[in-house]
């Protein structure tokens, strides 16, 4: 099977290219660098089926980074029958400087000039023919966001894919350095093919900016801006959420329970009270995690992320960290293992390190779904919200302490340049495919290992055969008795203490473990919890499950991306012990005050 | 007059001519990706606050750097 590869400096489209080319959902977003790992995909073209391969973007062919390694690897391993080039139209003056190392490597190659509109737009045009004949490659115009250009290209593709000859896998040379010559090169080229109006630079991004990234009023306004967007989050997903757990309840009480009923009562049981009710309360929340990544997309294909990394650098670097990994721990606010892969930018082991020590404290969209049951259970609707935001907080807080007693451990003086792109707005197309992307992640972990998490549970609550469900005396009751000396001067009773075990695999499973515990689903599993806790101990709860040990899958990315046994425990042992400290700290603290 | 300066001394809104580089090869490449070259004109768009790093303006694309790799580049103003 022939071979297409994408290739193409960070932030110039190409996953949005890959997305449309092949009905693929890679995450696209307005930050350089969000492509680490291949993604593959197989296409029809010219009759044939084609493997296409998204790279990570990278500056230059060189690569010293991770991400970059994984170019040079991919290159030097595979042969590669067309490379297709992304270019950003707009910033062809510096972007074709790769365009002319692949050049040299002889490498056969089509060149797309992406975001044509963007480029139109600002009053750049550019004479493809002139560039293909002076390069020897096919050159076209097209916008992979908006889908102009498509037919064009495919045409160049085939026709370039039968009559090129594949390069064969090896190493790179080394000797295709960015040297004068090459330098003039692409300065003529650029000058004698592309014309650039006087003024470049958007206008619109330089009013947002302006305001955005003002020396006084950018932080606050950055921290007013992702408050409005927790409370939309709340206001939004909350009825949703409602609203599907009524419907689970409907349907148990209507359907499922008439219809099982002629069961023996332990397989009844099993099935409504394990299976059904822990599913049942875990999917009822995927509503609100859609929502978050609703706007999650859209922050990220703002461009606002880099000007968060401008705002916030200084104050990171003072913790031994930088711009990039306060967005990470933002993106983190998603899901932890993307954002612990995003690290690969990073050259500096110690930088790289100490930022995946302190992404797994990020709130992610699992452990959303815990607080917003446990705040809409045990506080008001007023008070609510502001509870969940106090949990934000908390994630710098113990970010800002865990880098501060690390940083001498982890030194680094890595250089940083960030790209800040012009804003830009999503399409509807790119948001539904992100929110379908989460739902289709959610179905696989819940047939995984949600599932298995709540019959395991339901199991520890109803052996040995015959026990009161949750007693003392069942599985559950004595595991949680065994562990009380230690987690109840955080006034984590038994109950929550089975749900945090499990929710060492995933977060997901601490709300279904504890509808299976309590023998109770939607708004009555609310009312029960709130009957045996009070708002000390929930709270206390949450704090243990912000900061205590990460989900099984984001330990695994750690061990494989840091490579290292010792700081694998050192992240799964801190952690832990920063979790206890706090939680019973919070929660002496407050029955001290007389709470 | 022309006098060459550090980066790092640039004012807001000034612009300037890049005559070196004092960084270690590898942030050159990344600089050069980034279209920072030798002979290439930038402008200085603001400052961050807290001695943060400074937006640069270079051809058609804006890029923000730390005022203590600012200090790594020489500039002919």
């Amino acid at each position: 099977m022939k071979r297409i590869a994408l290739i193409g400096m960070p932030n110039a489209g190409k996953s949005t290219l890959f997305n449309r080319m092949s009905g693929g959902s890679a995450k696209v977003a307005n930050w350089p660098g969000v492509t680490v790992d291949l993604l593959s995909s197989k296409l029809l073209l010219d009759g044939g089926m084609v493997e296409i391969v998204d790279l990570p973007g990278i500056y230059d062919l060189h690569g010293f980074s991770d991400d970059e390694q994984v170019v040079r690897h991919f290159l030097a391993n595979n042969t590669v029958d067309l490379v297709l080039i992304v270019v950003n139209a707009s910033q062809i003056d510096r972007q074709l400087s790769l365009t002319l190392q692949l050049k040299s490597l002889n490498m056969p190659a089509v060149i797309l000039l992406n975001m044509a509109d963007e480029a139109k737009k600002s009053g750049i045009s550019i004479d493809t023919e002139k560039i293909s004949v002076e390069l020897g490659y096919s050159t076209l115009l097209l916008s992979a966001k908006y889908g102009q250009g498509y037919s064009e290209a495919y045409n160049a593709i085939e026709a370039t894919l039968r009559t090129s000859k594949a390069r064969p896998a090896r190493a790179l040379e080394q000797d295709f350095a960015v040297d004068k010559a090459m330098e003039t090169e692409l300065d003529n080229l650029v000058k004698h093919s592309v014309d650039f109006p006087a003024q470049i630079g958007s206008t619109m991004t330089e009013k947002i900016d302006s305001v955005a990234l003002h020396p006084v009023f950018g932080l606050p306004l950055f921290f007013g801006f992702m408050f409005v967007i927790f409370q939309a989050v709340y206001t939004i997903g909350g009825p949703l959420q409602e609203g599907m757990a009524w419907l689970f309840e409907t349907f148990r009480d209507l359907a499922l329970v008439p219809l099982l009923s002629g069961l023996p009562a332990l397989l009844n049981g099993f099935l409504i009270g394990g299976v059904f009710d822990g599913l049942a309360t875990v999917a009822s929340f995927v509503p609100i995690v859609i929502v978050f990544f609703l706007f999650m997309a859209f922050v990220e294909d703002s461009g606002y992320l880099s000007r968060a990394a401008f705002l916030m650098d200084s104050l990171m670097s003072r913790m031994g960290l930088d711009g990039r990994s306060f967005v990470m721990l933002l993106m983190g606010f998603g899901c932890n293992v993307p954002a612990l892969m995003g690290t690969r930018t990073m050259r500096s082991r110690g930088l790289r390190l100490l930022t995946m020590l302190v992404i797994p404290f990020s709130l992610c969209s699992a452990r959303l779904q815990v607080f917003v049951f446990m705040t809409t259970a045990l506080f008001s609707p007023q008070h609510a919200p502001i509870v969940l935001f106090s949990l934000y907080i908390m994630t710098f807080v113990v970010v800002i302490l865990t880098a501060l007693l690390f940083k001498g451990h982890f030194n680094s003086q890595e250089p940083f340049a960030l790209e800040l792109p012009p804003y830009r707005l999503p399409t509807y197309r790119q948001m539904l495919f992100r929110g379908w992307h989460e739902v289709a992640v959610f179905i696989k972990r819940a047939t995984k290992f949600i599932t298995v998490g709540v019959v395991m549970v339901w199991v520890l609550t109803n052996m040995p055969y015959g026990v009161e469900p949750a007693s003392a005396s069942s599985w559950s009751g004595i595991i949680g008795e065994f562990m009380s000396p230690v987690l109840s001067p955080a006034g984590i009773n038994p109950e929550l203490t089975i749900a945090l075990i499990f929710g060492f695999v995933a977060k997901e499973i601490v709300i279904g473990a504890l509808a299976v515990i309590y023998g109770l689903e939607g708004s009555a599993l609310m009312t029960g919890i709130a009957e045996q806790i009070d708002w000390v101990q929930a709270y206390s709860f949450m704090l243990f499950t912000l900061i205590y040990t990460p989900c099984l899958s984001t330990i695994a990315t750690i061990r494989t991306e840091a490579k290292s046994g010792w700081f694998t425990t050192v992240s799964l042992v801190w952690p832990l012990t920063l979790a206890w400290v706090v939680s019973a700290g919070f929660y002496q603290a407050a029955r001290f005050l007389g709470y | 007059m022309k006098i060459i300066q550090r980066l790092s001394e640039m004012q807001v809104g000034q612009t300037a001519t890049i005559q070196a580089f004092h960084v270690d090869t590898a942030f050159k490449y990344r600089l050069n990706g980034l279209g920072l070259r030798v002979g290439k004109t930038l402008e200085v768009i603001r400052h961050a606050p807290f001695d943060g790093p400074y937006q640069l303006r270079i051809g058609s694309t804006e890029l923000m750097l730390r005022k203590r790799d600012a200090h790594m580049i020489e500039v002919l103003m």
